[in-house]
């Protein structure tokens, strides 16, 4: 089939494995909670038949347990046993109604913030997160990437003082390297804010008061992330070309007595290769990838979320948080296939003579 | 042992194994010479370098024997994590590179299918549903079963590299079986390999422990690093400047994996010697 477009036929390929492994993921993040001990759907239930007081209190129960599929429902009434306690519907009866929720956009509504949608708790914490992080992997990529070459390339005592220094700082966890950071420049030197996203008492707007505090809140964040990237980067980018400078191809080109500027060329192009693939997945764990930075510095986004979450025992936020960072990572995934596909020789001659990847 | 001797050549690689050697000997030793008491037994947050050398917590207890107790916490989930990852990975890589055919197809494709899904996702769905047992050992074990799939990986590429080399033929028409062959000849080459999966495997356990239980999904029933500053951070300490109680533990982690990843690449540099230079 298609095998006279093999390119199509690879993204394709590509696809329906990724949707496999998408489905894999929903079935796992519905189930795994629902496993342990503390099961979400009895803590509920429990919660719920409790407190049954007043008529209204229980009538507002049970649109919430109706709401979230908890309990068997037919023709919008709650199906009740002889004691007229509602059904509890069974975990595949759940699951399915899930799914369903899932298809029509619905992650549901938060048990903490109720009756706010997990969906527009997500919407709100996501930019925050996503103003840290994209700026900080892009420019520590490139940072890193820069410092790296240059190191492999000039060896020497640039070399012998950069390796180690980025060896340590990518060796730091980032919530230990955010610790310090937090503790020396703002409570020891008092000279950025410890907390928060911005100052409490500007409301967020477009003015130049509210911008000048979200930057100034901003920095002491960006660095934490920033240098571990840099520094990971740095080591990677240097030992692929060390490794690429050992290359048959590259002494043939020196033997050729190529121009040094485009043996260089050659160089780090095929040495960017990896680099960008970690470019790729980096921007996917974007969503989940400072979750404990952001927590340290209390910044508003979804590591807070998922933090005040998790001490609530909130799970549909839960859930809804851990199925976003894991399709925005099998995204990130699927990008890198087919870039690679695309830009990696190798696996593009495999293409063309039709061996699929 | 030429290997060894090489790799003690190696300054960084003395440097590591010294700073992780002396860790484990501070949580074996210390415990035995140090009285621990996890009591209350001076007033909250006490200074250091007073009647408690490293001062005491938000409860009144000795910072020195909590920080014990965490450093072998955080020793052993490392410890337990990356023996169950590598070993998993180890076995299931050798065999199906080995093998190939319709068993690695499937083993790769598990592999494949495990290394999309975070781990740090699964580790916070299953730690969230385990109020009540969560404990070092169930972290341990949860840390090492999500992330064998990179071991897998890594050593399925070199043992499907090895398959074709001369000496596994001739065992082969010498009518070695296929444990055989795997086990003396194909797990030897790749022993170096295996030790510096183990070695970031530990690391990327103990830097997991401490995450999960940074976000307050650690082990109820022991202390452990992530713990320690966990309640640092819960009960403000970092806010108030209570330094002594996250300065020593970011530093005994920081340690930890800092020694684990000098190992890991002065063997690297040992084992590939393109990178020596």
């Amino acid at each position: 089939m298609l095998k006279q477009y093999p390119s199509l036929r690879y993204i394709l390929q590509r696809g329906v494995w990724y949707l496999l492994t998408f489905a894999v993921a929903v079935i796992i993040n519905f189930f795994l909670p629902r496993l342990g001990s503390h099961n979400p759907v009895d803590i509920i239930m429990g919660k719920f038949s409790a407190g049954m007081s007043s008529e209204a209190a229980r009538a507002k129960e049970e649109a919430y347990l109706k709401e979230f599929g908890l309990v068997k429902v037919r023709n919008g009434e709650i199906l009740r046993d002889a004691a007229g306690k509602p059904l509890k519907t069974s975990n595949t009866e759940q699951f399915v109604n899930y799914i369903k929720m899932c298809f029509k956009g619905d992650l549901g509504t938060s048990f903490q913030k109720y009756p706010k949608k997990v969906l527009q708790v997500i919407i709100e914490a996501i930019p925050w997160t996503i103003a840290l992080q994209l700026p900080t992997i892009l420019l520590g990529w490139i940072t890193g990437n820069v410092l790296g070459a240059l190191a492999a390339y000039r060896r020497g005592a640039f070399d012998r003082v950069l390796f180690p220094a980025a060896l340590f700082i990518s060796a730091l966890p980032s919530f230990v390297f955010g610790m310090l950071l937090l503790y020396y420049f703002s409570v020891v030197m008092n000279w950025f804010p410890a907390m928060g996203g911005y100052a409490d008492a500007i409301v967020p707007s477009l003015s130049f008061e509210f911008i000048q505090s979200a930057a100034y809140h901003y920095l002491l964040p960006f660095l934490s992330i920033f240098c571990i990237l840099a520094g990971g980067q740095a080591i990677g980018m240097r030992s692929m070309g060390i490794y690429e400078l050992g290359t048959d191809y590259i002494k043939y080109a020196k033997w050729l007595g190529l121009k040094e500027s485009r043996i260089i060329g050659w160089l780090f192009r095929n040495a960017m290769l990896p680099q960008l693939t970690g470019l790729a997945l980096s921007l996917g764990t974007m969503i989940g990838g400072a979750l404990i930075t952001e927590m340290i510095f209390s910044y508003p986004g979804l590591g807070m979320a998922i933090l005040t979450t998790i001490q609530n025992n909130d799970y549909p936020m839960i859930q809804g948080c851990t199925l976003l960072i894991t399709t925005s990572v099998l995204l990130a995934n699927f990008t890198v296939d087919i870039l690679i596909g695309f830009l990696d020789p190798r696996v593009k001659a495999g293409l063309r003579i039709g061996k699929g990847n | 042992m030429k290997l060894l001797k090489n790799l003690l050549k190696s300054p960084m690689f003395v440097a590591g194994i010294t700073l992780f050697l002396g860790t484990i000997i501070l949580a074996l030793i210390g415990p035995l010479t140090y009285p621990i008491t996890l009591e209350r037994v001076g007033s909250q947050y006490s200074t250091p370098f007073g009647r408690f050398f490293l001062g005491t917590d938000h409860l009144g207890r000795d910072y020195i024997s909590l920080l014990l107790r965490g450093l072998r916490a955080s020793l052993y989930v490392g410890f337990l994590a990356g023996t169950i990852a590598t070993t998993i990975g180890t076995l299931l890589g050798i065999y199906g590179g080995f093998k190939g055919g319709i068993i690695d197809d499937m083993i790769n494709m598990i592999t494949n299918l495990f290394i999309v899904i975070p781990s740090f996702v699964v580790l916070i769905l299953i730690s969230g549903s385990f109020e009540d047992g969560r404990s070092l050992t169930l972290i341990g074990l949860i840390i090492g079963l999500t992330t064998w799939p990179w071991t897998a990986r890594a050593v399925r590429a070199q043992s499907a590299a090895i398959k074709s080399k001369d000496h596994i033929s001739l065992a082969r028409i010498n009518g070695d079986g296929t444990l055989l062959v795997l086990l003396k000849h194909i797990l030897p080459y790749l022993a170096s390999y295996v030790f510096m999966v183990f070695i970031l495997q530990v690391a990327s356990g103990i830097l997991s422990e401490a995450a999960i239980s940074m976000i307050g999904l650690g082990p109820l029933d022991s202390i452990s690093l992530g713990t320690i500053l966990n309640q640092a951070k819960n009960n403000g300490a970092l806010g108030d400047g209570v330094w002594w109680a996250f300065i020593p533990s970011t530093i005994m982690i920081t340690v930890i994996v800092f020694a684990l990843y000098l190992i890991n690449t002065s063997a690297e540099g040992v084992f590939n010697p393109r990178l020596r230079k």
